[in-house]
């Protein structure tokens, strides 16, 4: 799983594809996940990661990354 | 309205309808004819609604923009919006370009008098009286000529009202947009569209053929025309906006103007749309509540219409014009303005640019 | 090291021709408290879905209403029109004030005396009046408006064995311009029905006529069909007082004022479209006040106001049970209350709220209800944060007609709190129970075993 190598993030949450040309803004939680998927983490190492930096329980957060990587693969912005 | 060996005003504006698209919103030649009055020094703030509107990039033109909600979202997030943005710029006057955010800007205009900021606006009566929807009574009332029309609250009505108006017919919606229907099929397929876009109801009015002229005028509110400036289309766009016009020398078209505003009492730019019929007859077909999108053409001509009602708004007493110069036209172009992403992205997701 | 505040991730397409965050960001503004009492606290006590009810709120909106009217007319008199709620907690706070009773049908007839209404200050309006209803009403000297020639005839029948003058009325539809026309109940205007009725009461000199009733619609937002409406009733009761030489006592305008909801397809919220009860009582009293009556035979101005009073008062309370994608990539939230007790949400674009503070994030989103049902939907597209599972959220004005109207359908219907002046709670209705329900049931001998 790999957010497509062109994709542009920011730290404000812009997400711009210059594929597509599209843009979104995504906000904090979604733009840190993005980048971790950006830096070739594995889903497991972004659940850790985001667990231990934000208050919420496993299972909450599994569904949540399941729905969000739903979204970005909606959004062609994943490596297929 | 000639003001020389005096000082600029230093005035903060507040204008609305940055869409110059290919139908565009006013406000672009609004401003533009304001920055040619020599009476004022200007700072604009463009209140836009989309990313897209041009005039949030056109920097030269529009010096800061800021986003405001929807009408749809209601006075009280309009007014929260504009408290936040006058902290910042503190506007002296604010002019709204677009019909459908009128009624939440007159009924606000006393909160923001408050705020410092001043509108000069038509009360909420006069903007009801023109409405599509009472149109046809106010011309029975006032004795101007109207096409013959049904307002429609259920798409079964639609068979009936066009036996009674016969075809051809338009079909409009309550805010805006047009079309012309020549079945019955047609008809219907637009009260849908419309209906799903602007809501109920529908008006469905006789089709009336002939020269399409439109009059920019201005009211003091108290019965007085300030201007008055006649124009007639030289080339329609596909969406029926001028894409030229000349300005007119008819006697007629300005009497009729200043007839409605002495019936009215209307405070504030409007625009009406006048169709002549072959046989000579003036026919309001519709009456825009704010300035139209050629309003820069009255600057040129000499009556500076958002200029003096700016000098209105701000409490300075207006002397009607009484002269403009006739044949002076405006043709409209499309210009491609280049920017960066991050303009757009800056203004989509922190709403200022 | 401290944890940061989560908040589902989301991403959204800039300028996809949707509302931005500017667009409405009072929309979500959180509410989280309901006249001063936090809404977790009210769901953690009395459980979710709740409806709850301001009780401050209903006597300003009752309080308004009178001054509206009173300042513009001599006299005036509210009856509380039942079916718009009729808890009785709700009607005695109305009746407190000093209105009187308005009821449609034979039991709330027998609400309003149970909450002791004289029955001389219920007016009894409707179509469906039973004869041993109609022998009640007479019997306790109520106003009888009646609807129909077919319940005129049972009148007369009735009091020729009695030995009574009741006191009636009759209701009046018109064309007042406004569409639909509400043309099924009582007798009609135009076409001298209404006049003919006039003349069949006088001659049976056993009926008193007292008033003349309209009601022209419901969500009236044209306060000039009033006007009309006023005018026409005014034509009859001078052309009554022309004819037999007595005034008419009262005029009943009935109801028909908008509350500030949003109705389905409108553009701009109905908080600053709808007319206020003020510019109603304007068109109203002035109609009346130039027809050219005698300052003595001015007649009593009757309203039955029911909506606009109470709408604001009513919250209602609720709470997330899941969030899901749909096909097409939509957000949807299933709450825990759905059209079976917000009924209103078949006409409305009901604000709604979340009881908690977000981000700024929001999402558009579709928002279901619970029951396995497709038209379960409270808002069909509505901008919010990013609500997730257990989330509570505050629905806006839904005093009127819901707790009249609710369905017990696929689960039961919930509690309701008054919250009164000194910010107390009071359960005015119990959350219905099981055994509730089943107590009117009955299983037939042969169905009572079964084997599986």
């Amino acid at each position: 799983m790999k957010l497509k190598s062109n994709i542009a993030t920011s730290e404000s949450g812009f997400v711009f594809n210059p594929t597509s040309g599209d843009s979104y803004s995504a906000n904090s939680v979604a733009a840190e996940i993005m980048l971790l998927l950006k830096e070739n983490n594995s889903i497991r190492e972004i659940n850790q990661i985001m667990l231990s930096r934000y208050e919420v329980d496993s299972s909450h957060f599994e569904k949540d990354l399941d729905d969000f990587i739903a979204q970005l693969r909606d959004q062609n912005l994943l490596e297929l | 309205m000639i003001n020389t060996n005096k000082t600029p005003i230093e005035l903060v504006i507040a204008v609305t309808g940055l869409n110059a698209i290919d139908s565009p919103g006013p406000g672009i030649s609004v401003i533009r004819a304001i920055r040619d009055c020599k009476d004022f020094k200007v700072r604009i703030i463009g209140l836009s609604y989309e990313s897209l509107e041009p005039g949030i990039y056109m920097h030269d033109i529009v010096d800061k923009t800021y986003q405001i909600p929807y009408p749809s979202a209601g006075t009280e997030s309009l007014l929260n919006r504009l408290n936040e943005i006058n902290i910042h710029e503190e506007i002296n006057v604010l002019i709204p370009n677009f019909d459908a955010e009128l009624h939440n800007f007159i009924k606000i205009s006393d909160a923001l008098l408050k705020m410092g900021i001043k509108t000069f606006l038509p009360s909420h009566e006069q903007l009801e009286s023109r409405d599509k929807i009472n149109l046809s009574e106010f011309g029975k009332q006032h004795n101007f000529d109207v096409p013959a029309d049904r307002i429609l609250y259920r798409i079964e009505e639609l068979s009936r009202a066009v036996k009674e108006l016969e075809f051809p017919i338009v079909v409009k919606g309550k805010y805006y947009e047009a079309t012309v229907a020549y079945t019955l099929e047609q008809a219907q397929k637009a009260f849908q569209k419309l209906q799903a876009k602007w809501g109920l109801p529908i008006i469905v009015q006789q089709f009336i053929s002939g020269t399409e002229i439109n009059i920019a005028a201005l009211g003091d509110g108290d019965g007085n025309a300030v201007s008055v400036i006649p124009m007639r289309k030289l080339y329609i766009t596909d969406k029926g906006k001028a894409w030229a016009g000349v300005t007119l020398e008819d006697a007629n078209l300005i009497d009729m103007a200043k007839r409605f505003i002495e019936i009215t009492k209307w405070r504030g730019g409007f625009e009406l749309e006048i169709m002549r019929s072959p046989e000579g007859v003036l026919f309001i077909m519709e009456v825009n509540p704010r300035f139209p999108a050629w309003i820069y053409l009255t600057a040129g001509a000499g009556q500076n219409q958002p200029a003096a009602l700016v000098k209105m708004a701000i409490g300075e007493k207006v002397i009607p014009f009484t002269n403009y110069q006739v044949g002076k036209i405006f043709i409209r172009y499309a210009w491609d303005l280049i920017t960066d992403i991050q303009e757009f992205q800056q203004i989509s997701a922190f709403g200022e640019l | 090291m401290e944890k940061l505040k989560y908040e589902r991730p989301v991403i959204k397409k800039l300028n996809a021709g949707i509302m931005n965050k500017f667009g409405m960001r009072t929309e979500f503004t959180p509410h989280t408290h309901i006249e001063g009492v936090a809404v977790k606290d009210i769901i953690s006590k009395f459980g979710s879905p709740v409806f709850v009810i301001s009780e401050r709120q209903i006597r300003k909106n009752y309080q308004q209403a009178v001054r509206s009217f009173r300042t513009r007319y001599p006299k005036v008199q509210f009856a509380w029109s039942y079916k718009t709620n009729y808890m009785n907690a709700v009607c005695k706070v109305f009746h407190q004030e000093g209105s009187w009773a308005e009821v449609v049908s034979g039991f709330e007839y027998h609400k309003a005396l149970g909450n002791g209404v004289p029955g001389n200050k219920i007016i009894f309006n409707g179509p469906d009046k039973r004869e041993e209803e109609i022998i009640l009403a007479i019997n306790n000297d109520s106003l009888i408006h009646v609807d129909h020639f077919d319940e005129l005839f049972l009148l007369m029948e009735i009091v020729e064995k009695m030995d009574k003058r009741p006191r009636v009325a009759i209701r009046v539809n018109m064309d007042t311009g406004i569409y639909p026309m509400w043309d099924r109940f009582g007798f009609n205007y135009e076409n001298g029905q209404a006049w003919n009725a006039i003349n069949k009461i006088m001659a049976s000199e056993k009926l008193e006529l007292v008033g003349l009733h309209s009601h022209i619609g419901t969500f009236m937002l044209s306060t000039a069909a009033y006007a009309v409406a006023t005018s026409k009733l005014c034509d009859l009761a001078f052309n009554f007082n022309k004819k037999f030489g007595k005034a008419i006592q009262y005029l009943d305008l009935g109801g028909g004022f908008p509350s500030s909801n949003t109705l389905k397809g409108a553009y701009l919220p109905g908080a600053d479209t709808v007319p206020s009860i003020d510019e109603f009582a304007e068109a109203i009293t002035s109609t009346v006040l130039n027809y050219g009556f005698k300052q003595q035979e001015l007649p009593l101005l009757i309203l039955e106001t029911g909506r606009a009073l109470i709408d604001d008062a009513g919250f209602l309370l609720g709470s997330v049970l899941a969030t899901k994608r749909l096909s097409d990539g939509r957000r949807a939230t299933i709450l825990d209350f759905g059209v079976n007790i917000l009924f209103t949400s078949f006409w409305y674009d009901h604000k709604i709220t979340p009881a908690q503070e977000f981000s700024h994030h929001t999402e558009d989103m579709v928002l279901f209800g619970p029951l396995c049902m497709n038209i379960d939907v409270v808002r069909e597209t509505v901008n919010l944060p990013l609500l997730q599972k257990g989330d509570q959220v505050v629905v806006h004005k839904v005093g009127a007609y819901n707790m009249t109207q609710w369905m017990q359908f696929i689960s039961m219907r919930p509690s309701i709190i008054m919250i009164d002046e000194n910010e107390s709670m009071h359960q005015i209705r119990k959350p219905e129970t099981l055994a509730y329900l089943e107590s009117l049931e009955n299983i037939p001998e042969h169905l009572q075993q079964i084997k599986l």
